[in-house]
């Protein structure tokens, strides 16, 4: 299962580098969304994938017997996900906003507080 | 628990909290941003007065022992940094009283200033590097709110790219840390520097220590990560300018700082080298782009960035020395840079704008905001009575002594430049006659300008008071740099002696 997870990472890594490469800035949400995806994916694949193995203790021993699944990875992740929601929710927003105000979705225009 | 740990994160939560309860009541929350920021100073100079007299301390959250729950720990340079955030914390809510409009306010300024606070201070104070990733993203959100408070166009326009970028850095810095924990299963720093200290040989580990350079180099504005900056900090309402500028960028500075001490100091010949480099022409680069520029804002933008090749070249050399230097350098510039900040805030509130050739006359007509400026420009600058002096002279002594004679050439040379710029303002903006004769500009309360005053006047004491006495600070950049190069301590102050909890 991981090699499969492993080339689906590559695969959105790729097309979030190359969605934010692009001129639009609606593109370069969508392509900060598919970055935090690959990313929040991959934390989760890293410790490995365990199946049906879960990390429960059972009644009357104080530790899980056998191997199982990892259950670190899956809070970072749940973390992960929660913040880069919330970040993407205001980016969303922001481009919106700037929509509003700039009137362009071309990231060339954007040049007057470059230098 | 260790209250003294814990107190100074709670505070700015707790202020945070209680002004988003006042949403309605604009004194109370003019109050709890003086009481918020300046509980926050306070706990912190007893969090330093404490980690100076007993060494690290460290605080299990919902004691979990050591690598499996969440440590806080705070040492010297940790804590140093918290105590520096209350400083300017207290300066820039002073300061926000007098610029802070009531459309900036009903929008929650306020409430974001404290969660700002909250979030730079976790970062110093985390042990465990997912918890560092979760302070720098609330740190990241209260900035890009209040980046965009207002809303003007160009304020937009840096927005775009500063949140682009900052997010950017977070996902390089998720992966690396999502790597890390596939490779050693552990997340505690000073577990993963214990572990990795065994694991030597590894190609991996380099790989991730560039990762992490990559990501903390992109929030620490290092030379080619830095564009960002200059496109956005002089965009939003002065206040949140001087706040980010004394701030954010040194949040990065102090993960670098952290990580290529504790967590990759093993192979000093790569990463270092690289560095090293970096540092140099994030000096060169920063100083020639202010050289360009023509707005006093936008200048001081690009002096942050040339002024962190020197903390990075510190930090880069890795000889005692250098490291103290670093140190003492992130202090100085913090206090410096946030002072020249909120200096063109009064100058903007004088006369209305921020570019050079709309401006001039000031020295005729306010002759103690232009020597207020003088302190920390010159300090700036390097100009020895001031703190800046010291602070490069400790930094180019250090690159003599490490045989790095082509980058100090360059520090000396990016002194000399930054001295040329800091004229330019003082010549355009205090010295030469003003541009319109006739031109009134918006009258000026008394009590406003005061409270605007304040804040600058008791910055450049500290400058003063740094460049006039050193002693204690050198002696505590120095403790906190024999610190930081025996990781040994950090790992055992946070594990135990014989690094209990190995699973």
């Amino acid at each position: 299962m991981e090699p499969v997870l492993a080339v689906t990472i590559g695969i959105l890594f790729a097309a979030a580098i190359y969605m934010m490469l692009r001129r639009s800035i609606v593109k370069l949400v969508i392509g900060l969304m598919l970055l935090s995806n690959a990313a929040n994916l991959l934390v989760f694949v890293t410790a490995g994938l365990t199946r049906d193995a879960p990390p429960l203790v059972p009644p009357g021993m104080s530790m899980p017997a056998g191997v199982v699944a990892d259950p670190l990875p899956q809070a970072l992740v749940l973390t992960a996900i929660v913040i880069s929601f919330g970040v993407l929710s205001f980016a969303v927003v922001l481009v919106h906003r700037a929509w509003e105000v700039v009137r362009t979705d071309d990231l060339d225009q954007l040049k007057e507080t470059d230098t | 628990m260790n209250p003294a740990v814990t107190l100074p994160l709670l505070i700015p939560l707790l202020a945070g909290t209680l002004s988003l309860m006042a949403w309605r009541l604009p004194r109370l929350q003019r109050w709890l941003a003086v009481a918020g920021t300046g509980g926050l100073l306070l706990a912190g100079s007893w969090l330093l007065h404490r980690v100076w007299q007993d060494g690290i301390l460290v605080v299990q959250v919902g004691a979990w022992p050591a690598p499996f729950g969440i440590s806080l720990v705070a040492d010297l340079l940790g804590t140093l940094m918290v105590v520096i955030t209350g400083l300017i914390g207290v300066a820039v809510a002073l300061f926000s009283l007098a610029t802070t409009g009531r459309g900036h306010q009903a929008f929650g300024y306020f409430p974001l200033l404290h969660l700002l606070l909250a979030g730079v201070v976790g970062a110093f104070l985390t042990g465990d590097l997912f918890n560092l990733y979760v302070w720098f993203e609330v740190m990241l959100v209260a900035s890009f709110a209040l980046l965009i408070l207002g809303g003007e166009k160009a304020q937009m326009e840096g927005a775009i790219k500063y949140v682009t970028l900052n997010l950017l850095s977070s996902v390089i810095f998720l992966v690396a840390v999502g790597l890390l924990y596939g490779m050693l299963g552990t997340l505690n720093m000073a577990d993963v520097a214990r572990r990795l200290a065994l694991l030597q040989g590894d190609g991996m580990i380099e790989v991730l220590a560039m990762m992490f350079m990559v990501a903390f180099g992109i929030k620490a504005a290092a030379f080619p990560l830095f564009f960002w900056l200059p496109a956005s900090y002089h965009t939003p309402p002065v206040a949140v300018s001087a706040l980010f500028a004394g701030l954010l960028t040194k949040v990065g500075v102090y993960a670098l700082f952290r990580m290529f001490t504790l967590i990759f100091p093993h192979s000093p010949g790569y990463t270092h080298q690289i560095l090293l480099w970096g540092a140099g022409l994030t000096m060169l680069s920063g100083v020639l782009g202010a050289a360009a520029q023509f707005e006093f804002r936008r200048i001081l933008s690009f002096h942050i960035v040339s002024q962190i090749g020197y903390m990075l070249l510190g930090l880069a050399l890795f000889t005692p020395l250098a490291v103290l230097g670093g140190l003492f350098y992130i202090v100085h510039h913090i206090i410096v840079k946030t002072n020249l900040f909120l200096i063109s805030g009064i100058v903007h509130r004088l006369r209305g704008s921020y570019r050079l050739e709309c401006l001039g006359g000031l020295y005729r007509q306010r002759p103690w905001l232009s020597v207020l400026f003088l302190v920390p420009a010159l300090s700036l600058a390097g100009m020895p009575p001031l703190s800046g002096f010291f602070a490069k002279f400790i930094v180019i002594r250090a690159g003599l002594e490490a045989g790095a004679y082509g980058v100090t050439a360059i520090a000396l040379l990016v002194g000399l430049l930054t001295l040329f710029s800091m004229v330019k303002i003082w010549a355009e903006v205090f010295w030469k006659a003003s541009p319109q004769a006739g031109d009134t500009p918006p009258a000026v309360e008394r009590g406003e300008l005061w409270l605007m005053m304040a804040p600058v006047v008791g910055l450049a004491l500290c400058t003063l008071f740094i460049g006039l006495y050193a002693g204690p600070l050198y002696g505590l950049a120095e403790a906190s740099a024999e610190q930081l190069l025996d990781p040994e301590r950090y790992i055992r102050a946070v594990l135990g002696p014989e690094g209990r909890g190995t699973p």
